[in-house]
């Protein structure tokens, strides 16, 4: 199942991770210190990160290095820049319309 | 004022606060009427084509937008609260030609406020899931407007051309 980038961000823990891992590459039980929660619950946090495609793997020797995918991250900020474009071309035409609508009523 | 639009990603809301220098009654009236909301919604050049509107709870709208190649991406807005001139809310999802509707949706809140002449509409958006705002907004929407955009330069570059080789 695909998950939602929302659903990823949605946790404070999971936030704390990104955090984290926007710095280094770090394993499971590395992040784990950071926490007052269990190794195991780490994991399933990082496993829905991984499902949104927020976090790759790698494994080095016998341990999984986990790092954070910053170009998925940012393609949530160009979606909501090209929103934002649309929201001003939107209201720049009701600014023109509203302005159209007065005048004719004046004129009357 | 300029246009503020501010994302919570947290809360999954994006929040656009808009200042107009023109009375409530009036800016009211454009989001209200579809003989006027289809002068506005749409960014050009697309087209808002509204084929029904019942602005009362528990009424729609049920629109088009229209790209300039004639393809439709229909949408239905489910009133569920009005307080005359001063808020209204709806329930927005995609939906196909004969208004099935496409889930998950989003939940706006409209809030109109008048100081001095000027009217500030505030509308809040929920939205239950990023990839319906990925699709809001890509959609196949911006990328036609941007191709028609393209096509237009290269047409007016064509008539610029023939007319200096006249």
């Amino acid at each position: 199942m695909r998950r939602d980038i929302f659903q990823a961000i949605a946790d404070p823990t999971r936030r704390a991770i990104i955090a984290l891992i926007a710095l280094q590459a770090m394993t499971p039980n590395a992040l784990a210190e950071h926490f007052d929660t269990s190794r195991q619950a780490i994991s399933k946090h990082l496993r829905i990160l991984t499902e949104c495609e927020l976090v790759t793997q790698e494994q080095k020797g016998r341990e999984i290095y986990y790092s954070l995918e910053i170009e998925k991250m940012k393609e949530i900020d160009e979606w909501l820049e090209q929103y934002r474009k649309i929201w001003e071309t939107r209201y720049n035409q009701l600014d023109d319309l509203l302005a159209t609508i007065k005048k004719q009523k004046e004129e009357k | 004022m300029d246009m503020e639009f501010v994302v919570d990603k947290e809360a999954r809301t994006v929040t656009i606060t808009k200042e107009f220098a023109f009375e409530r009654s009036l800016v009211w009236d454009a989001y209200t009427k579809p003989e006027l909301l289809d002068q506005w919604w749409a960014p050009k050049p697309m087209i808002s084509r509204t084929k029904a509107m019942d602005f009362e709870v528990g009424g729609r709208r049920f629109y088009a937008m229209v790209s300039p190649d004639g393809t439709e991406g229909w949408a239905v807005q489910k009133y569920t609260s009005i307080t005359p001139k001063t808020n209204f809310k709806f329930f927005n999802a995609f939906a196909d030609k004969d208004e099935n509707l496409q889930l998950p949706g989003s939940d706006w809140d409209l809030n109109f406020s008048e100081q001095d002449g000027k009217t500030r509409v505030s509308i809040s958006i929920y939205n239950e899931s990023l990839e319906r705002l990925e699709r809001m907004i890509g959609g196949g929407m911006l990328e036609g407007t941007e191709m028609q955009l393209q096509n237009l330069e290269e047409l007016l570059e064509k008539l610029r051309k023939g007319k200096e080789s006249k």
